[in-house]
């Protein structure tokens, strides 16, 4: 049974102009023990599907389709039922973790916190349980009575996770885990959440803007563009035989290791991800192309299975799969 | 406890903000355009002979040099008004009132002061509870029918004189109403004792404290709702509704926690204007404090008292200010380290 | 580490900077006015300040100023509103609907010196603390601070007891004692400006300190300074009618606070005369209320962040 399903996932956010469409239609699964890597660039949708998963978006933020985790329907629920499931079922790792933590509170207590609301632990046990899980993501134990100030990035990181870890969430939501962090504690960050996936046969959903993060962490990728899933399949696929343009312009600038040509000709991309407030008509991605066709203007394609577990929204690859059905990704 | 270097930093700027205070203090009412013995005997209808001004001057040190340093000549001078004004300052001693004869200034000082502290005390007790609760409430469920009343009703009174609502309040409960006394401390030779004292002393008391309860409860609001909505943005907040906290612990155990830091020196900075806001409504109710004597002071041209009373309040503000630095390291532990 | 591409800026089309800065500007007038339009508070407190300006500026052509003149005037003393006298009379007969009329020219323009005053001294001390930096910032925040301690009212009351009563005082005394509120704020503003790199551009092009401040630097605080100055003009406002019914007020000129004071002198509270006490009172009211709702609506235009909420 897959642990999360995404159906049709649409969100858009309240401004001054009216709703602004940030997630257009959106569908994904991800199985027991999978990590299935979200990228794009900011402000393409993937960070606002990261907390529409558990309903964080701001007030005013309208979600439509249907997002089933762990088997509960999480549009449908009331707010109480809702904050069950928050931590339980799904959990957060908040991008750098600068800010994630409150301020004045012991990080003990922040971890003890969401033990006893969901009535895991309380009392001398939660706090045991609570330095042997910041034990568990390489932090010693005494450091549950200090605050988050008085931890590095990287640190902060880890007391993240080790929170994120506390209820045994069938499905850890990682939202640019490393993005804030420099290089080698990213590397250390990185290497522990694989790990403790490995180790504790985690789902994940992993997103972020960094492509090579993806490809070391990732089983499936899927790549977003202006709101929309581009293009979807098993990570070592896409990056190696990207079909869609958008896939093929951002795997071309990046290095695949051991080749040297791949860094001497990285295939830029022209331009800016469009203003979700003035989408381009037809497919999305048409003004920045290199291959884009007349009837890209027209129409928004749909997506194509080209090949089993492969899907993408472009024209081109239309003519070869044109008997195959349309499929979700 | 590593807030000690912290604690003794903001310590060491409060003495230095003393200094300037008293600096300024003394420079200020030297700056008087005309003379001096003229505006203390000014307006009293009293006619000084040449030696009894000689002597006044004599008496109130204004013989000696201002500073304890002169350029022409260049002489240094151990004795000289600084010195002086400094050194009765730090001893409590502001020498006689013009306007109480008989009377020192710091005499004339206390006994104004309990009146003040009753009525600035309970209004500050008062706005800041009912300030802080409206703004909790209203920065968190923002645009709610309690948010937008407070909103418009902290808009209202923050624009309105203090005074002109004390004499509309006046007009209205004392004149047409008849609920409460014109004004004053307590009803003149009643001699009421026990609790018909006190009963007496709160019905003089009620309007003076409303008016400046409603006067500055709205910024209060203020404060407390934007620095509340700043916290609400932040991203633990968004952390703490994702693990499932129910939404008042969201609120009280971690929002409000984090947005009171902010709001308390804000608050403490705002003590002046209260103190300001106290003179106006005092002179309105006839309440005999520090405000009314201020008043007094000021009409008949009592710059000694006047000086005393302008000392007290910088010192009243640096104190509050201090306070809430100290509250701040207390419950913030970010000072702590640093 | 290959990194997907973080918004670029816009191409650059070749037209004289001069002229790109034109367009620019006029653009964001237009915008600035579209988003304020819809502010139902600005709009309002707008509405408000035009009324009371043309109240101001019309005043001679309203009502004549004899009707200032005790000696001069007719009426009934202390009569309620009637037909004859809208707003009643005064103890000595002078209409309340005159005394305001004329009133709101002094407030005014009190109200909008004693800003100006402040604004200056303000904007000057917080754009140089939060260029420079160092000993002169130190120094001028110190300064600063020092001022945010003395209390206001108190401060005001005393400078203005030694200096005398005249206009030009007055404005001084309000003006000069109120610029902290805007110095800090302004240095913050500023020193949020420095660290874009543009700044650092505009230096390395060999720009004199000065030239930056205010070539630079004082057009991109300039809407915080706006803000805060109509901010201060309600706080000016306040502040003279407070004086003024201290009795601090410049005694020759008919202001609102001086007939409030006026008012109160002369026993209106115990003779329960609501119309000659609630009328300027109402008017000071509204005049402040007015700018602060136009100050209010502007800072959500100058801070996205405060609009977002």
């Amino acid at each position: 049974m897959s642990v999360l399903e995404v159906r049709d996932l649409e969100i858009d956010y309240a401004t001054s102009v009216g709703p602004v469409p940030a997630v257009r239609g959106v569908s994904f699964d991800i199985e027991e023990g999978e990590v299935l890597g979200l990228a794009g660039e900011s402000g393409c949708g993937k960070s606002t599907i990261g907390l529409g998963l558990l309903r964080l978006l701001p007030r005013g933020a309208q979600t439509r389709g249907r997002i089933v985790l762990g088997g509960h329907d999480i549009l449908a629920m009331s707010p109480n039922d809702l904050g069950a499931v928050r931590w339980t079922e799904g959990s957060i790792i908040f991008q750098g973790a600068q800010h994630a933590l409150d301020p004045v509170i012991r990080v003990g207590d922040q971890i003890v916190e969401a033990l006893a609301t969901h009535k895991i632990a309380d009392g001398k046990e939660a706090d045991s349980r609570a330095a042997s899980l910041l034990e568990r993501v390489g932090l010693p134990p005494r450091r549950a009575s200090d605050f988050p100030h008085e931890f590095s990035g990287g640190q902060k990181q880890r007391v993240m996770i080790a929170m994120a870890l506390a209820c045994e969430p069938k499905l850890v939501i990682a939202d640019e885990p490393t993005t804030a962090l420099d290089v080698m504690v990213q590397a250390q960050v990185l290497a522990l959440l694989a790990e403790l996936q490995r180790d504790m046969g985690l789902s994940m959903l992993f997103i972020t803007h960094d492509l090579s993060v993806l490809a070391e962490v990732s089983d499936r990728v899927a790549v977003m563009y202006a709101g929309r899933i581009v293009e979807a399949g098993p990570a070592a696929q896409v990056f190696t035989d990207p079909r869609h343009p958008y896939t093929q312009a951002l795997a071309g600038s990046f290095p695949t290791i051991g080749d040297e040509s791949d860094l001497q000709t990285p295939v830029g991309l022209d331009g800016d991800p469009p203003d979700p407030r003035e989408l381009p008509t037809g497919c999305t991605f048409h003004p920045r192309c290199a291959q884009a066709q007349a009837r890209c203007k027209e129409t928004d394609p749909p997506p194509v299975a080209f090949a089993p577990d492969r899907v993408a929204t472009c024209v081109l690859l239309e003519p070869e799969t044109a008997s195959v059905a349309r499929t979700t990704p | 406890m590593g807030g000690r270097r912290y604690v003794i930093r903001k310590i060491m700027q409060a003495l230095a903000t003393l200094v300037f205070i008293l600096l300024f203090n003394f420079f200020l009412f030297r700056i008087m355009p005309s003379d001096p013995v003229k505006l203390l005997t000014k307006g009293k209808g009293v006619q000084l002979t040449q030696g009894a001004q000689e002597q006044l001057i004599i008496d109130l040190g204004l013989d000696k040099p201002v500073l304890p340093i002169s350029l022409r000549p260049l002489a240094l001078h151990a004795d000289n008004q600084l010195f002086q004004y400094v050194g009765d300052t730090l001893t409590g001693d502001f020498g006689p009132s013009l306007l109480f004869q008989g009377r020192s200034v710091v005499d004339v000082f206390l006994t104004a002061l309990w009146p003040t502290l009753l009525l600035v005390g309970g209004a500050t007790i008062l706005m800041t509870i009912i300030g802080l609760y409206l703004g909790i409430r209203g920065g968190w469920s923002r645009g709610s029918r309690l948010d937008t009343g407070s909103m418009g009703f902290s808009l209202l009174f923050y624009s309105m004189p203090d005074f002109w609502l004390a004499m509309m309040l006046l007009v209205l409960f004392s004149t047409y109403l008849g609920w409460f006394p014109s004004g004053g401390y307590s009803t003149p030779n009643a001699d009421l004792s026990g609790l018909a004292h006190i009963v007496d002393v709160m019905n003089h008391l009620f309007l003076p404290i409303v008016t400046l309860t409603v006067g500055y409860l709205g910024e209060y609001y203020l404060i407390m709702r934007s620095s509340l909505l700043d916290v609400l943005g932040e991203e633990y907040i968004t952390t703490v509704r994702a693990k499932g906290i129910r939404e008042d612990s969201v609120l009280w155990g971690h929002a409000v926690r984090n947005a009171l830091l902010p709001t308390i020196s804000q608050i403490a900075l705002g003590f002046g204007f209260i103190l300001g806001g106290a003179i106006t409504v005092e002179l309105v109710f006839s309440y005999p404090g520090l405000g009314l004597l201020t008043i007094q002071a000021l009409d008949s041209q009592d710059f000694r008292l006047l000086q005393g009373l302008f000392l007290f309040a910088s010192v009243a503000v640096l104190l509050s200010n201090l306070a809430a630095d100290l509250l701040y390291s207390w419950f913030d532990p970010r000072v702590k380290e640093a | 580490m290959a990194t997907l591409a973080e918004p670029a800026s816009p191409p650059i089309t070749p037209r004289s900077p001069k002229a790109v800065a034109r367009e620019r500007r006029k653009i964001s007038r237009h915008r600035f006015w579209s988003i304020y339009r819809k502010s139902v508070m600005g709009m309002a407190g707008l509405a408000i300040l035009i009324v009371f300006v043309l109240m101001a500026l019309l005043a001679p052509l309203l009502v004549s100023s004899t009707g200032l003149d005790v000696t001069k005037v007719s009426g009934p003393a202390l009569s309620p509103p009637s037909w004859a006298y809208p707003l009643g009379t005064d103890n000595q007969g002078r209409s309340v609907l005159t005394l305001i009329i004329w009133g709101s020219r002094i407030s005014l323009l009190i109200g909008l010196l004693a800003a100006t005053v402040s604004m200056v001294v303000g904007s000057v001390l917080g754009i140089l603390a939060g260029y420079r930096g160092g000993m002169i910032d130190t120094a001028l925040m110190r300064l600063t601070d020092w001022f945010l301690v003395l209390p206001w009212v108190a401060l005001m009351i005393v400078l203005a007891a030694i200096l005398g009563q005249s206009l030009t005082i007055i404005v001084l005394v309000i003006g000069l004692t109120s610029w902290a509120w805007t110095a800090r704020l302004v240095r913050s503003q500023t020193l949020s400006v420095r660290e874009r790199p543009f700044v650092e551009r505009v230096k390395g092009l060999g720009s004199s300190d000065s030239r930056i401040m205010i070539r630079h630097v004082l057009p991109n605080v300039l809407p915080v300074i706006i803000a805060q100055t109509i901010l201060s003009v309600a706080l000016a406002i306040l502040a003279e009618s407070t004086l003024s019914f201290i009795g601090l007020g410049d005694p020759l000129r008919v202001s609102w606070g001086q007939t409030l004071e006026q008012a109160f002198d002369t026993g209106a509270v115990t003779l329960g005369a609501w119309w000659w006490i609630g009328a300027p009172g109402v008017c000071i009211v509204l005049l402040v209320l007015a700018f602060t709702m136009c100050s209010t609506a502007l800072e959500e235009i100058f801070n996205p962040r405060l609009r977002q909420r």
